[in-house]
């Protein structure tokens, strides 16, 4: 049973706005009293998936679900969709623009940065419909 | 090494946050790609940078930095300085380049703590 459940929508390319949902999502968490450790693991992970939900995506949403257990974060997107996940998981492999890359981003190490920093961590993807990420923090 | 001791060893601006130069700092980071800063983050963090938009703040604030230090005379707008005095990150300027600047602290005893720093 979830304790908290909140839906946070991310706008396809709105660079100026990128990360608002994770400040959001980390001061939540903090008021919540989730061990600070935890709060920054779970920091990193949506910022980097918000991110690339602005670089990538046709747009998504972020959905925090907190209970006493766990806390986890649904990255979803409308598409386009990842045609080799392997590949997109490797560290280094990026598809991004020269633009994305001017403003500090597209290194490629977001996808396997939000598996490091999460206890659970499952991509699904089709082309042509999009994708979506599911990550886990335990809380004990 | 206090956040006052960096500003003076790199005879820099303080820009805003001059109530956290008393905060000590551990170890730091420099560059320009906030993907790599995000992979290697470490506790009592510096951020040296040349990259100037709202996003280093944004990194910074997901990190816990709490200091960045914009090299090469570079002077963030006020819409990133704004960004900065909500997340409480102090904000300096140096005439420094990135590898000089991070050069000075280095051998100041301000050492990287992890491999990729």
């Amino acid at each position: 049973m979830a304790v908290l459940k909140e839906v946070f929508p991310v706008a396809a390319e709105d660079f100026v706005s990128a990360g608002e949902a994770s400040a959001q999502i980390k001061r939540l968490l903090k008021k919540l009293g989730v061990d600070g450790g935890v709060v920054r693991r779970i920091s990193i992970a949506s910022y980097e998936a918000e991110i690339n939900l602005v670089i990538h995506s046709l747009g998504g949403q972020m959905e925090l679900q907190v209970d006493e257990k766990e806390i986890v974060l649904i990255v979803s997107d409308v598409g386009p969709g990842i045609p080799n996940i392997e590949l997109a998981m490797s560290e280094g492999y990026s598809t991004a623009s020269d633009d994305v890359r001017m403003m500090g981003f597209g290194a490629g190490m977001g996808l396997s940065n939000m598996a490091r920093n999460s206890d659970e961590f499952n991509i699904e993807s089709r082309e042509g419909s999009g994708t979506t990420i599911r990550m886990t923090f335990l809380l004990s | 090494m206090k956040i006052a001791e960096i500003a003076k060893l790199l005879d820099a601006e303080i820009l805003t946050g001059e109530e956290l130069l008393d905060m000590d700092i551990l170890t730091a980071c420099s560059g320009d790609m906030m993907s790599d800063v995000l992979a290697f983050p470490k506790e009592h963090m510096v951020l040296l940078t040349g990259l100037m938009n709202p996003q280093v703040m944004r990194t910074c604030d997901m990190l816990d930095v709490r200091c960045v230090v914009f090299v090469r005379g570079k002077k963030p707008n006020e819409d990133i300085l704004e960004l900065a005095r909500d997340y409480e990150i102090a904000v300096m300027t140096t005439d420094c380049g990135l590898y000089v600047a991070s050069g000075v602290l280095y051998t100041n005893g301000l050492h990287a703590r992890t491999k990729g720093l």
